[in-house]
């Protein structure tokens, strides 16, 4: 039955979505900090989308979504003045995280406007299929 | 001989698989909403399920020839912009695509029934009723 290949498309939409968010998510709780886990100051992430082939699909129609990558973002982040703060350099720089939290919520907002809509499409196959296997029955 | 009691249902299940296919090319689609230079794709339902119901067309191997007529009637649909990423799945239209299949799905599901039940009250006994 070739419905059943939308759960696999969809649902890898929606896990590919997640991961989205979750990329957002941690780039929004690191919008603030000054230090990442290798003493630089945090590079925000992004997940980069690629179309895959569907499980067992041999022709080319069912083509879900799976994350090939994280990217960082390098563009050089925030730097203040602030000689007194405990990771100033010589200048007297501290440098912030380069985490953009209006891109970042635009990113979250289209996220999960995608993952609702894979959800939907998930929701409408699964009652066509119930409907189909009563076909001849009422 | 039997399958003179089914040959009426013959239309309406080839339109219901194809309704299928292309329900899973609109999934497709949506899925890939955000996926940088994905292409969204379409099917002209109309050729399709011309060409499954012509009379060539009643060999043994129906289903095996069925995604392949699929493919011949893809069609990359146009779209109306484009994005910087170069894809062009239109939210929109491809949701709006989305509920006339299903809708449509459903509208061939219910003629399927409908000659299912005919079939059966026709071959109920007389007296059972």
């Amino acid at each position: 039955m070739s419905m059943f290949n939308i759960f696999h498309i969809s649902g890898s939409a929606v896990s590919a979505q997640s991961q989205r968010l979750n990329a957002v998510a941690s780039n929004m709780a690191n919008a603030d900090t000054v230090a990442g886990p290798d003493g630089q100051a945090y590079k925000a992430r992004q997940v980069v989308f690629q179309s895959i082939l569907a499980q067992n699909g041999t022709d080319q129609t069912d083509v879900g979504v799976q994350v090939v990558g994280v990217q960082e973002n390098q563009t050089p982040g925030r730097r203040v003045h602030d000689p007194s703060h405990q990771l100033a350099d010589a200048d007297g720089y501290v440098t912030y995280s380069n985490v953009n939290s209006v891109e970042e919520m635009v990113n979250m907002i289209s996220a999960s406007r995608s993952y609702q809509n894979n959800l939907e499409v998930m929701g409408t196959a699964k009652s066509l299929l119930l409907k189909t296997l009563q076909m001849g029955q009422g | 001989m039997l399958n003179r009691l089914t040959d009426a249902m013959n239309f309406q299940a080839q339109a219901l698989t194809l309704r299928a296919e292309r329900q899973r090319l609109l999934a497709s689609n949506i899925a890939n909403a955000d996926t940088p230079g994905y292409q969204s794709k379409d099917m002209d339902f109309a050729k399709a399920l011309r060409e499954a119901t012509s009379p060539a067309s009643n060999t043994a191997d129906s289903n095996m020839t069925l995604t392949q007529r699929t493919q011949n009637a893809l069609q990359s649909s146009l779209s109306s912009m484009t994005s910087m990423d170069s894809n062009t799945v239109d939210m929109d239209r491809e949701r709006a695509s989305f509920a006339d299949n299903t809708v449509k799905y459903e509208a061939s599901l219910r003629f399927l029934n409908g000659s299912i039940r005919t079939m059966m009250d026709a071959m109920k006994s007389p007296n059972s009723a």
